[in-house]
């Protein structure tokens, strides 16, 4: 099939095979060749983005754990820790959506209970091309298919998410998957192997072929058109094994049998073992004929790459293992001592009493060369205009009904009614309801809620990768302040393209300084995250998609305003630091232009507005709190409208702008809606009144008249349309 | 009086269900391999997807140990109540009359429905009324009821369905829009609506207390009368 040199078909360069056999003090031998390809895989090693991430913040007050362990977590009060993290699945679904996409969420759902957390909540951040494509139309389909398969089988809520459609997305769809687990304070763990002697036990399923490479051959590479072949190197998931496994892996926690714990992810058992060992410090032997296998022949080296799912892997003291036998056997779940802990500092493989492998640790895992990169600014236009749906003329009712019914703005509702939102008890605002999902945890000994969003948007970030970033840091806060939560930590999925390249490299490196200044500005740390990179196809690199995770904290779940008018009467007004512009924005995109360059964001301005928002919702009274985003003022009071069944008549010529297309459908960060009695509206600083709930019109002075229902049919029929 | 809530592997909802039965009496969770169901009094099969439901909904459960159980529970007359895969579990029990087949649109649907309470003279929806209207959520991939047409006329004739979706709410194509029935000695039902995730409006709705409180104020009056 290929005359490559061994290890360049594995996806190493010339340079990268020198620095293996200088560590080693010999050439590798096959086994040793394939552990060293993933391990030094971008997937794996972040070799062109580690440095770059140095720069984010990641220390706050709230810290538990930060970028390293499994997944981040922070304090929540009454002893009780949230642990979330973000994943990309993307080329897995772009070869095989629901298998995909399932996949996705299986992964990061082990990440989450590998601290010890019970995950209580998924979100989706989603990207295909646009829904006239047949092939985007199947991706979304699937995923969403996939997506729904693991989370509503496991039991785990699909409680939020976002999805956007455009043109550059049509080959290399993106697929970040956001869990969120709750734990006791003093039940989580680390994945940091120790004690020389203890055992190395896999748990879960058995170890096939299925799977083999993916972290080099899939998630390290751009796309292309033979991707087809590549279906085998796409894990199948089985969320029941995976239920089994988390719910005995929270009772071997809540027992305190276990030393330490992770999963298998990437890599397979070549990962997660030389990562143990070197939080640990610590040596580790592993015997490949102790693993429980799915097919026989299997050759050691394939055991160890193996990323056959649902698997877990825990390092016990010998005298706990009958103890942990009997609570696997209890539920079903495979357990296998496979090795044990050294003080060598190597991974050593054997096959029975062969030694097949021997590995420096530190050359596994930390001395792996880091790549910096070359940016460079590009002069000319990376991406072509979308194709235009409206005229630049068209009058503004065109333009409101066009942009209810485009698949970025229109309604979700078709994807997120395929997931389960309220296992567990504990959703108080479900899908759409309001800005940012919100968890309550009187059930497990908490005094308030959590609330959680996931948000980004490539377009903004392809005009203007820094101030893009910002506004997607920015957009996820202003969320979860529309529900009075304060934010305590961040996570991020970085999604670019080939960063060899000097034009992608720039996007980056701008992408990660717009983040770090909005997460300084805010207060906020980032305490983990994912970089997915090589999302390229044929065509070019998708827009540069920096996906950025929050979870915050709110008092009192009971007074959570919801993103619908709710009553005739209520006032409405705006509220937030909130200028609108055209660049970038979706009405831009319908009139077939791409932006180059957005205005700029005053930082510190943009958090003051924040905390008032979070102020005034806590402040209580307030019924209705949307923020402005997509499709500009019309379209979130439209959805208003909409999701309340109830019109409104609103006058914008407070607003002071000159053009009614600005003034409607203008974007840009820091604008809300609230709705609430006029004691409520009226006494919130800087307030600016724009009318009334009431009727079934949505009236905007002088520019617009619309029937409720009409706007409620393009809304929440487009997308079941595309399907039709 | 204490309500068993059964725990399969793959069982989901399990927990919503004890917290949710908790609110109205005692409770407590019955492991899937135990054959003795503790002296409790009323059953409820919870929701999820239990051993997986690789093969079809509910056809691997109803030969567990505790299923065995309950089956002899369910014969002496105990209150059994299955919620969605405890409704499937029950159906391939032989439990109850009827089937749940995929939904019409083949997808997954997690939405909140209006259901009518149809009979009110039951155990499980005594504190209601007939012609109330609950607001509960649905949550599944195979809930569209299915019988034949003379068990259908049957099941009217004889008061056995309990629950129907409100005009224009059936969310699976359930036929006469049936969202809940009973056997013949009304003493087990099955709903595919998640009346445990309906029991407190800070999520949602408290509409779906109804029928643990009816469940609880049938075993007080059996207690009282003894």
């Amino acid at each position: 099939m290929s005359t490559l040199a061994p290890h360049r078909e594995l996806g190493l360069t010339d340079a990268e095979y020198d620095g293996i056999v200088e560590r080693l003090g010999r050439e590798p031998n096959g086994l040793e060749l394939a552990v060293f390809s993933l391990m030094w895989s971008e997937h794996c090693a972040y070799k062109h983005s580690k440095k770059l991430l140095r720069e984010l913040p990641t220390e706050g007050p709230a810290v538990v754990m930060g970028p390293g362990e499994n997944a981040g977590a922070v304090d929540v009060g009454d002893g009780l820790v949230v642990a979330f993290k973000v994943e990309s699945h993307n080329h897995p679904s772009a070869v095989e959506p629901f298998q995909g996409a399932a996949t996705g969420v299986g992964g990061i759902l082990r990440d989450v209970f590998a601290i010890g957390a019970r995950p209580i909540a998924v979100l989706d951040s989603l990207r295909f091309g646009e829904l006239d494509s047949e092939r985007s139309r199947f991706l979304f389909d699937w995923s969403v298919k996939g997506i729904g398969h693991y989370g509503n089988s496991i039991g785990v809520p699909t409680v939020g998410g976002e999805v956007l459609f455009e043109p550059s997305y049509e080959q290399n769809c993106l697929v970040n998957a956001m869990c969120v687990g709750l734990a006791r304070r003093d039940a989580t763990i680390r994945s940091a192997a120790s004690g020389v002697g203890n055992l190395l036990v896999l748990m879960g399923a058995r170890t096939g072929r299925d799977g083999i490479g993916g972290a080099s051959v899939l998630a390290s590479a751009e796309l292309s058109a033979e991707d087809s072949a590549k279906r085998p190197t796409v894990q199948i998931g089985d969320p029941f094994e995976e239920k089994k496994l988390l719910e005995c892996c929270l009772e071997l926690l809540d027992r305190g049998t276990l030393v330490a714990l992770q999963d298998l992810g990437a890599a397979g058992l070549s990962s997660s073992s030389s990562e143990m060992a070197s939080k640990g410090e610590v040596g580790l032997d592993i015997d490949v004929s102790k693993v429980p296998l799915r097919e026989a022949g299997m050759e050691p080296f394939e055991i160890m790459i193996s990323e056959s799912q649902e698997r877990m892997l825990c390092v016990i003291e010998p005298g706990r293992l009958s103890e942990l036998l009997e609570i696997c056997e209890r539920w079903e779940v495979r357990a296998n001592a496979i090795g044990s802990v050294t003080d060598t500092g190597a991974l050593r493989v054997f096959d029975g009493d062969e030694l097949v492998g021997d590995m420096p640790v530190a050359a596994l895992v930390d001395d792996v060369p880091l790549y910096d990169l070359e940016p460079e600014e590009p002069t000319g236009r990376l991406y072509p205009d979308p194709p235009a749906r409206i005229d630049a003329g068209a009058p503004v009712e065109r333009a409101l009904l066009a942009l209810l019914g485009s698949s970025n703005v229109a309604s979700k509702r078709f994807a997120f009614e395929q997931y389960d939102s309220i296992v567990g008890s504990r959703t108080v605002r479900r899908p759409e309801a309001a800005d940012a999902a919100v968890l309550q945890l009187a059930g497990d000994g908490g005094s308030g809620a959590i609330a959680v969003s996931i948000d980004g948007n490539g377009r903004r970030v392809a005009a203007d990768p820094y101030t893009g970033a910002v506004e997607a840091v920015l957009e996820c806060a202003r969320n979860l302040a529309c529900v009075g939560a304060e934010p305590l930590g961040l996570t991020n999925c970085l999604n670019f393209g080939n960063p060899e390249k000097p034009h992608i490299a720039w996007q980056l490196t701008r992408a990660v300084e717009g983040l770090r200044d909005a997460c300084l500005a805010l207060g906020v740390p980032v305490v983990g995250g994912n970089v997915s990179l090589y999302n390229e196809g044929a065509e070019g690199a998708i827009y540069p998609t920096p996906i950025v995770g929050m979870v915050g904290s709110l008092p009192d779940p009971a007074s959570t305003p919801v993103s619908a008018f709710t009553e005739p009467g209520h006032v409405i007004a705006l509220v937030g630091p909130f200028t609108p512009d055209l660049a970038g924005s979706e009405l831009e995109k319908l009139r077939g232009r791409l932006s180059t360059g957005l205005p700029p964001v005053d930082l510190a301005v943009q958090a003051e507005g924040l905390a008032a928002l979070r102020e005034a919702v806590r402040g209580g009274g307030l019924a209705t709190v949307h923020d402005v985003s997509e499709g500009g003022l019309a379209c979130a009071l439209a959805e208003s409208c909409v999701s309340g069944r109830v019109g409104a008549s609103v006058d914008l010529s407070p607003l002071g702008a000159s053009d009614p297309n600005v003034a409607l459908f203008g974007e840009g960060p820091g604008g809300a809606i609230v709705a609430g009695p006029a004691a409520v509206v009226d006494r919130l600083p800087g307030a600016v009144r724009l009318g009334d709930v009431g009727g079934d019109h949505l009236q905007i002075e002088g520019l617009l008249d619309f029937d409720v229902g009409a706007l409620a049919e393009r809304f929440e029929g487009a997308i079941p349309a595309a399907y039709a | 009086m204490t309500f068993g809530v059964l725990r399969f592997p793959g069982s989901c909802d399990e927990v919503d269900a004890l917290l949710a039965c908790r609110r109205f009496a005692d409770a407590e969770l019955i492991w899937h391999g135990d054959r003795d169901l503790g002296g409790v009094d009323a059953v409820v099969v919870p929701g999820g997807f239990s051993y997986g439901d690789y093969l079809r909904a509910g056809a691997i459960a109803r030969f567990s140990p505790a299923m065995e159980a309950v089956a002899d529970f369910a014969h002496a007359g105990g209150p059994v109540l299955g919620i969605c895969n405890g409704f499937q579990v029950l159906c391939e029990a032989g439990l109850l009359p009827g089937a749940l087949l995929p939904n019409e649109s083949l997808r997954f649907v997690c939405r909140q429905v209006d259901v009518e309470v149809v009979n009110a003279d039951t155990p499980f929806t005594r504190t209601s009324r007939p012609g109330d209207v609950l607001s509960i959520p649905v949550k599944h991939t195979t809930g569209r009821y299915y019988a034949p047409g003379v068990t259908l006329e049957e099941l009217e004739a004889n008061g056995q369905v309990l629950l129907r979706y409100a005009a224009g709410q059936n969310p699976n194509g359930s036929l006469r829009n049936i969202a809940g029935v009973c056997n013949q000695g009304r003493n087990v039902m099955g709903l595919m609506p998640h009346p445990e995730h309906a029991v407190d409006p800070l999520t949602g709705s408290a509409d779906g207390g109804v029928l643990f409180a009816s469940l609880a104020a049938h075993v007080e009056a059996l207690v009282a009368t003894a």
